[in-house]
C-alpha cells in the first residue's frame, strides 16, 4: 500500500546569482517517516530546508509540503509544519511555561488547549516544579527536549529539525531520539538534518547532498551495503570526498 | 620583551581590522572639529527680522538700513501693523521685529530722545538675547554718530519685549529638545536591538516559519516601546510643568497626539535599522550614528539650524527630530494650534509611511 507523501520535491533548484546552491534535487518523504537529510557543510542542506519551510522561494522546480505548493500556498504550509533551529529557538529570558504559551499562541492554539498542552508537556518532560525557571538556567539536554516539544506543540504534519543535537553529549542525544521516535509513532513526519552519522542510522531513509545535488537516497542499511561499509560514516566519507565545494 | 611586542602587534591588528571602530577613532574627531568649527555655532547670523516703521523718516530709514546691512540680520519683510507682527512671529518666519514709533525723527530732534521697540521670539531665549543685543548695539552705533560734535547728546533707547518666554528661561527651548532626544533614543535604539536580538538568538527563524504574518510581527514588536515612550513623555511633561515651571500653553491633546506620531516615526527608523543589522552591536552603532547624533546636532535645540551652511540645513530636513522640535515648541511654548503645525505634521507622517513601507518590504524580501 503506497504511503501518503508529505513532502515532494521535483528538480528543486535555488540559485544565488550564478551560484547554484541547490541543484535540481528530487525526492519524496512519506508520512510518519524519519527522513535524514545529510551533507557536508556548504552542500546546500540548509538552503534546501529553507525552501521547504517557506523561508525562501525556489529559483525553479516544484515542491509540495503537507500537500501544499511552496510557491503559492506558503501560508498553509506554515500552519502545518513545526521547526526547531540549531540554536534551539527558545527565549532564554522567559520561563518554560512562558515559552510554551508563546509558541502555542502564535501557532493559533486556543486558550484552553494551550493550558492543557502546557500541563501535559511539563508532565511528559518531567519538568514539574521547574515551570517558573528561566530557560537560561536549564541544562542543555532539557532545553533541547523542550525546544522539540514546542516545535510540535500544534501537532503538525511534519517537523523540520535543523541539526538539533549540536553540542550535546551522546546520552542526551539518545534520549532526544527517543522523543523523535515517539513523535514519529504518533504520525508526525520527521525531517532532520544532522552531521552525526550514527544518528543517520536511526532514520528510516537518508539522503546525502553533495555540491547541491542529492547523490544518494535510500535506507541506511541499503546504502551501507551499496557502498560496502559497516557504518554510515564510511558511506558519507566516500560520497563527500567527491565534493568540489569547500565547507562553510 | 619579544613576548610583549608580539602581544602589542596582535592588539594593533585587532584595531586595524575592525573597520567600524577605526572609523570612530580616526574620522570622528576630524568630522567633529569641522562640524563644530564651521557649522555648529551659537552665533546667529543672517537672522530674519521684520520692520514696523510708523515714521518712515530719514532716521528710521537709516537705522533700518544699517540693521539690514549687518551680517547678523537679513530683512524678511516690512510689516504695517502689530497684528502683522504677531502673525509673522507665529508663522516662525522671524526672530526679531523692530518697531519705530510715529514721529521718530521729530521726537529725536525736538526732545533729544526717542525710543525703539524690539520684539524678540524668546522661545529660544539664547538667540533672542543675542539678537536684541546685536540690534541694540547697532542702534547705539547710530546714536554715537549722531552725537559727534554735538552739545546736547541724543539718546535712543530700546524697549525690549520677549515673546512667549518673558523670563527668558532656558528650559523653554531645552524641554522640547529633550523630548525629541529621549523619544528618538528610546524608540529607535530599543526597537533596533529588539529585532536583531531575535536574529542573534535564532528564534527569528522559528517565528518566520510560523503562521504569524511579518507585518504583524513588526507591529507587535513596537507596541511595548510605544507604551514606554508614552510613559517617558508623561514624565517629562509632568517634571517640566511642575518642577521647571515650563507651561504647556497650547493644547495638551495636540501635543500628545504629535508625540505619538513622532514616536511611531522613531520606531519605524528603529525597525529599518533592525532589518539591516546582523548583530546587536551593529544595530546600536547604527542607531547612535544615524539617530542620536543627528538629533542632537540638527534638531535645532542646541544649535540654530538657520545659521548652518546651506548643505547642512538640507541634511537637517531629513532628521525627523527637527520637525518634531518645531511642532513641540509651537504648541508648548507659543500655544499655537494645528493650523500652524500641519505642514510639519504632514512631513512626519510622510516619513513614517516611507520608513515603515521600506521596513516591511525589506522584511519580506529576506524571506524570498
Amino acid at each position: 500500500m503506497a504511503k501518503e507523501k508529505v513532502i515532494t520535491a521535483k528538480e528543486l533548484t535555488k540559485k544565488f546569482g550564478d551560484f547554484v546552491a541547490v541543484d535540481k534535487i528530487t525526492f519524496d518523504v512519506e508520512k510518519g517517516e524519519i527522513f535524514g537529510f545529510l551533507g557536508a557543510n556548504g552542500a546546500g542542506k540548509t538552503t534546501a530546508m529553507r525552501m521547504l519551510c517557506g523561508l525562501s522561494l525556489p529559483s525553479s522546480g516544484q515542491a509540495t509540503v503537507a500537500g501544499f505548493d511552496v510557491y503559492k500556498e506558503n501560508e498553509k504550509i506554515k500552519k502545518n509544519i513545526g521547526y526547531m533551529s540549531q540554536k534551539f529557538s527558545l527565549y532564554e529570558d522567559l520561563t518554560i511555561v512562558e515559552n510554551i504559551r508563546f509558541y502555542a499562541g502564535i501557532y493559533g492554539l486556543k486558550d484552553d488547549k494551550i493550558k492543557d498542552k502546557t500541563a501535559s508537556l511539563i508532565k511528559e518532560l518531567h519538568m514539574e516544579g521547574s515551570e517558573k525557571a528561566l530557560v537560561r538556567s536549564l541544562p542543555l539536554g532539557w532545553k533541547q527536549k523542550l525546544a522539540f516539544s514546542i516545535a510540535i506543540v500544534h501537532e503538525p504534519a511534519i517537523v523540520f529539525l535543523d541539526e538539533p543535537t549540536g553540542g550535546v553529549d551522546p546520552i542526551t542525544r539518545r534520549e532526544f531520539w527517543g522523543l523523535i521516535y515517539e513523535a514519529s509513532g504518533r504520525g508526525i513526519t520527521i525531517f532532520v538534518t544532522t552531521h552525526y552519522m550514527d544518528e543517520a542510522e536511526y532514520c528510516n531513509r537518508v539522503s546525502v547532498m553533495v555540491d547541491g545535488r542529492i547523490d544518494a537516497l535510500d535506507s541506511p542499511a541499503n546504502l551501507m551495503k551499496q557502498y560496502d561499509s559497516k557504518s554510515m560514516d564510511g558511506v558519507f566519507l566516500q560520497l563527500a570526498r567527491k565534493a568540489v565545494r569547500k565547507g562553510d | 620583551m619579544k613576548q610583549f611586542l608580539i602581544f602589542i602587534k596582535k592588539e594593533w591588528l585587532h584595531i586595524w581590522r575592525d573597520r567600524r571602530t577605526l572609523v570612530i577613532l580616526i574620522w570622528m574627531p576630524v568630522i567633529q572639529i569641522l562640524l563644530y568649527g564651521f557649522a555648529l555655532t551659537n552665533e546667529v547670523k543672517n537672522s530674519k527680522f521684520a520692520i514696523f516703521d510708523q515714521s518712515r523718516d530719514e532716521a528710521t530709514k537709516t537705522i533700518s538700513a544699517e540693521i539690514a546691512a549687518s551680517r547678523y540680520f537679513s530683512l524678511w519683510k516690512n510689516v504695517y501693523s502689530y497684528d502683522d507682527i504677531g502673525a509673522t512671529f507665529r508663522q516662525g518666519k522671524i526672530r526679531l521685529a523692530v518697531v519705530f514709533p510715529r514721529n521718530f525723527r521729530y521726537d529725536l530732534l525736538h526732545t533729544n530722545h526717542a525710543q525703539i521697540q524690539l520684539i524678540a521670539d524668546a522661545s529660544d531665549p539664547n538667540t533672542a538675547n543675542m539678537l536684541t543685543n546685536y540690534a541694540t548695539s547697532i542702534i547705539n552705533d547710530y546714536q554715537a554718530t549722531l552725537n559727534r560734535d554735538v552739545a546736547m547728546p541724543y539718546s535712543i533707547t530700546t524697549q525690549t519685549r520677549m515673546l512667549y518666554n518673558p523670563e527668558l528661561k532656558g528650559a523653554y527651548s531645552f524641554v522640547p529638545g529633550v523630548m525629541a532626544l529621549v523619544l528618538m533614543l528610546v524608540c529607535a535604539m530599543m526597537t533596533s536591538i529588539a529585532i536583531v536580538k531575535e536574529k542573534e538568538m535564532g528564534t527569528m527563524e522559528v517565528i518566520l516559519v510560523s503562521p504569524m504574518k511579518p507585518f504583524k510581527i513588526i507591529i507587535a514588536k513596537t507596541i511595548p516601546y510605544l507604551f514606554v515612550s508614552m510613559l517617558n513623555i508623561a514624565c517629562i511633561l509632568l517634571l517640566s510643568v511642575f518642577v521647571l515651571d515650563v507651561p504647556i500653553v497650547g493644547s495638551l491633546c495636540l501635543l500628545i497626539g504629535e508625540s505619538v506620531l513622532f514616536t511611531v516615526t522613531a520606531l519605524s527608523l528603529g525597525i529599518l535599522i533592525s532589518n539591516g543589522a546582523k548583530t546587536q552591536r551593529t544595530a546600536q552603532f547604527a542607531s547612535m550614528m544615524s539617530l542620536f547624533l543627528p538629533t542632537l546636532l540638527f534638531s535645532g535645540f542646541l544649535f540654530p539650524v538657520e545659521n548652518m551652511p546651506w548643505p547642512l540645513q538640507v541634511i537637517s530636513n531629513v532628521v525627523p527630530a527637527k520637525w518634531y522640535y518645531i511642532i513641540v515648541k509651537n504648541i508648548m511654548i507659543k500655544g499655537l494650534g494645528f493650523s500652524y503645525v500641519w505642514k510639519e505634521t504632514l512631513i512626519l507622517v510622510g516619513m513614517t509611511v516611507v520608513l515603515l513601507g521600506i521596513s516591511i518590504k525589506n522584511f519580506k524580501i529576506r524571506l524570498a
